[in-house]
C-alpha cells in the first residue's frame, strides 16, 4: 500500500479540522507513514469470507420507555458555552456574507 | 493508631462501620498524604477537599443515626478525570476542556456517591485516554511511585500512582486497549477491565466507543471486587449496557482466597512471548503459571494465531472511532474557543481551536482515523481491521471451549523511563500488545502483581482473561494467586516500594 506524503497529511488535517503548522506537517508525515506501514498488516489475514465485527455486543435498536423525566435546564446546558446570547449558544458566522 | 492510608478498602469500611475510626478521619488522613507526596507523584489533577470531607461527614452522620452502611461507605477513591463530576472540573487530560465544569454526574460517579464512597479528586491521564504512559497529559506526566523517573502506565497512570503511593485505597480507570491493566501491572496494583457493557459509559468521555470500558482499580483483589459491584450493572442511559445480573465477583474473590482454583483449566497463550518480552517479565510469568499448577489448576498451552494482528487492528479501529467521537469538540457548545475575532468563520474557529487544544497523540490518532475511514482506503484498512476483530473473537471462543481462563504477562516490559518512547508512537503502542485482544473481543480481564523483575526490581503484572460475563472467574483465580504469592513473600508486594 502507498506511503503517506506531506500533502496527504495536509489534506487529512483539513478534513479533521486541524489547523496544523508547517513544522507539524513534516513531523506527522513521518510518524503516520510508520504507523500506517505497520497497521497495513491487517490486510494479510482479512479474507473475503470473514464477516466484519463492528461491536462486541450483538445489539440493535435498544429502546427505553418514552417517559418524561428531568433534564438539564437551559442555564445548565449553557454553563460551559464559550459564548451565549438570549439562552442560546452564540457561534461565529457559519455562512458567507452574500 | 495505625496509618489509615495503609489499610485496604475492606478494612477501612469495617473500621468505620465498627466506629473505630470516623470517615472524616480517614478522609483527612488521605488528604494529608496527598498534600505530603503528590507534589512529587502528580497523580491528581484536581483535589476536591471540601467535597470529600462533606461526603465523609454524611457517612459519619448516617452511622450516628444508626443507618446501615454499605460495604464501601467512607472509603476514599481517586476518580480518573474522564468521568463527569457535577460541579467539579473534568479535563480528560486535555487543554480543550480546561476549566470545564460538567453540569451532570456520570453514572459511575453517581453510583460511587450512592455507595457513600468518598471521592478525593480527579486523576491524571493521557489526553482523551490515548497513551500508555500518562506522558500525553496536557498537564504534565505522573511519576511511578516505584521510581519517579519512570512512567506509571497509561492512560490511567494517575489512578495507578495514587494507589501505589497510598494516596487512595481505591481508584477508577477506563480501559480501551489496556489503560486499566497496564498501569496496574507497572505499579504492583490490581486493575480489572470488566466485560464490555458491564459498567455504564454514560458520562465517561468517549474515545473509542466499541472498546472503552470503565472498571475498578485497587491494591487487593477483594477491594477491586467490592468496587466492581458498586459501579457495575445495567444503565438505561447507555444503550450498550448489558441488561443482565452482575457476575458475583465479591463472592468469587472470597472463595478464591480460600484456594478455589482446584480443577480449573488455565490456558497459556503461546503468542504472548518471544521477541520484545523482557526476560524478568517472562521469568515471573512462568513462576505464576507454576504456582497455579501447584494450587491445583490444570495448565494447557493455547494458540491464538490472530492475536499477532491485534495491535494492527486496534490502531485502525480505535483511531477511526476517535476521529468521529472527537468531532464533538468543535468550540461551539463547551470547552476552549480560539480565534473568534468576529471575522473568522465557525469552521476556521473550530480548526484553530482543535489545533490549540489537542496534543500531538490526539492529532495523530484523529488523522489516522480520518485516513482509515476515507473513501478508497476504507476497505483496506478499517474494513480489514474489523475482519481481524472477528478472527480474534473466534480465537477466544475456541480457547474458552477448552479452558476456563487464559493467562499471560500483562505487559511485555516493566515501567520504562519517562521520555524514552515519547516521540516514537509505534514503540509506545507495543506496551498494549497483550491487553488489546480482550478489548477487541469485549471479554473480561484483570492484572495483578506477580513479583519484581530481577534485572530492574520493578513490578510485573499477571494478566487473567475470562469469557464475557464470566468476570467472577478473574476474581476467583486472582484472589487465589494473590493469597499464595503473599504467603510466599510474607507481605503485599507494594510494601517493597520505596517510601516517598
Amino acid at each position: 500500500m502507498p506511503g503517506i506524503t506531506r500533502e496527504e497529511v495536509a489534506h487529512l488535517a483539513r478534513l479533521a479540522r486541524l489547523e496544523l503548522k508547517d513544522e507539524e506537517l513534516d513531523h506527522f508525515a513521518g510518524q503516520l507513514d510508520d504507523i500506517i506501514g505497520a497497521v497495513a498488516a491487517v490486510s494479510e489475514v482479512a479474507d473475503e469470507d470473514v464477516p466484519p465485527t463492528s461491536h462486541p455486543l450483538p445489539l440493535t435498536n435498544v429502546m427505553r420507555p418514552d417517559e418524561v423525566r428531568p433534564s438539564l435546564t437551559a442555564d445548565q446546558a449553557l454553563s460551559g458555552a464559550p459564548a451565549q446570547e438570549q439562552q442560546r449558544f452564540k457561534v461565529p458566522q457559519i455562512l458567507g456574507e452574500e | 493508631m495505625a496509618d489509615l492510608t495503609r489499610l485496604t478498602a475492606a478494612e477501612t469500611a469495617a473500621r468505620i462501620a465498627a466506629g473505630d475510626v470516623t470517615a472524616v478521619e480517614v478522609a483527612e488522613a488521605h488528604l494529608a498524604r496527598i498534600e505530603a507526596v503528590d507534589e512529587k507523584v502528580h497523580a491528581f489533577l484536581h483535589v476536591d477537599r471540601e467535597g470529600a470531607l462533606a461526603a465523609a461527614r454524611r457517612v459519619d452522620e448516617k452511622r450516628e443515626r444508626g443507618e446501615k452502611l454499605g460495604p464501601l461507605a467512607g472509603v476514599p477513591l481517586a476518580l480518573k478525570d474522564i468521568f463527569t463530576t457535577e460541579g467539579v472540573p473534568t479535563t480528560v487530560g486535555s487543554k480543550i476542556l480546561e476549566g470545564w465544569i460538567p453540569p451532570y454526574d456520570a453514572t459511575v460517579t453517581r453510583r460511587l456517591k450512592e455507595a457513600d464512597v468518598v471521592i478525593l479528586g480527579k486523576t491524571n491521564m493521557d489526553e482523551f485516554a490515548m497513551g500508555s504512559s500518562t506522558e500525553n497529559s496536557a498537564y504534565g506526566p505522573t511519576g511511578n511511585p516505584w521510581d519517579l523517573t519512570r512512567i506509571p502506565g497509561g492512560s490511567g497512570g494517575g489512578s495507578s500512582a495514587a494507589l501505589a503511593s497510598f494516596q487512595a485505597p481505591l481508584a477508577i480507570g477506563t480501559d480501551t486497549g489496556g489503560s486499566i491493566r497496564q498501569p496496574a501491572a507497572v505499579t504492583a496494583t490490581v486493575g480489572v477491565k470488566p466485560t464490555y457493557g458491564g459498567v455504564s459509559r454514560y458520562g465517561m468521555v468517549a474515545f473509542s466507543s466499541s472498546l472503552d470500558q470503565g472498571g475498578p482499580c485497587a491494591r487487593t483483589v477483594l477491594d477491586a471486587a467490592l468496587l466492581h459491584e458498586a459501579i457495575a450493572g445495567h444503565d438505561a442511559m447507555d444503550s450498550t449496557s448489558i441488561d443482565a445480573a452482575v457476575p458475583q465477583v465479591v463472592a468469587a474473590a472470597r472463595e478464591g482466597r480460600e484456594g478455589g482454583v482446584g480443577g480449573m483449566r488455565v490456558g497459556v497463550v503461546k503468542e504472548f512471548a518471544g521477541e520484545g518480552y523482557q526476560a524478568g517479565v517472562m521469568q515471573r510469568f512462568e513462576e505464576s503459571v507454576e504456582l497455579l499448577r501447584e494450587l491445583g489448576a490444570e495448565i494447557v498451552e493455547i494458540s491464538c494465531p490472530s492475536f499477532t494482528k491485534a495491535l494492527a487492528a486496534y490502531y485502525l479501529i480505535a483511531p477511526s472511532e476517535c476521529s468521529s467521537n472527537l468531532a464533538r469538540f468543535d468550540a461551539m457548545r463547551y470547552g476552549l474557543r480560539v480565534g473568534d475575532d468576529g471575522t473568522r468563520s465557525a469552521e476556521d474557529v473550530t480548526a484553530l481551536t482543535r489545533e490549540a487544544g489537542f496534543g500531538d497523540e490526539v492529532k495523530r490518532r484523529v488523522m489516522l482515523g480520518t485516513y482509515a475511514l476515507s473513501s478508497g482506503y476504507y476497505d483496506a484498512y478499517y474494513g480489514s481491521a474489523q475482519k481481524v476483530r472477528t478472527l480474534i473473537t473466534r480465537d477466544f471462543e475456541r480457547a474458552f471451549e477448552s479452558v476456563d481462563v487464559l493467562v499471560s504477562p500483562t505487559t511485555p516490559t516493566t515501567a520504562f523511563p519517562i521520555g524514552e518512547r515519547a516521540d516514537d508512537p509505534m514503540a509506545m503502542y507495543l506496551a498494549d500488545l497483550c491487553t488489546i485482544p480482550s478489548n477487541l473481543a469485549g471479554n473480561a480481564a484483570m492484572s495483578l502483581p506477580c513479583g519484581l523483575a530481577p534485572e530492574d526490581g520493578l513490578p510485573v503484572g499477571l494478566q487473567i482473561i475470562a469469557p464475557a460475563m464470566a468476570d467472577d472467574r478473574l476474581y476467583r483465580v486472582g484472589a487465589a494467586v494473590e493469597a499464595a504469592f503473599q504467603a510466599r513473600w510474607g507481605h503485599p508486594l507494594l510494601e517493597e516500594a520505596p517510601s516517598l
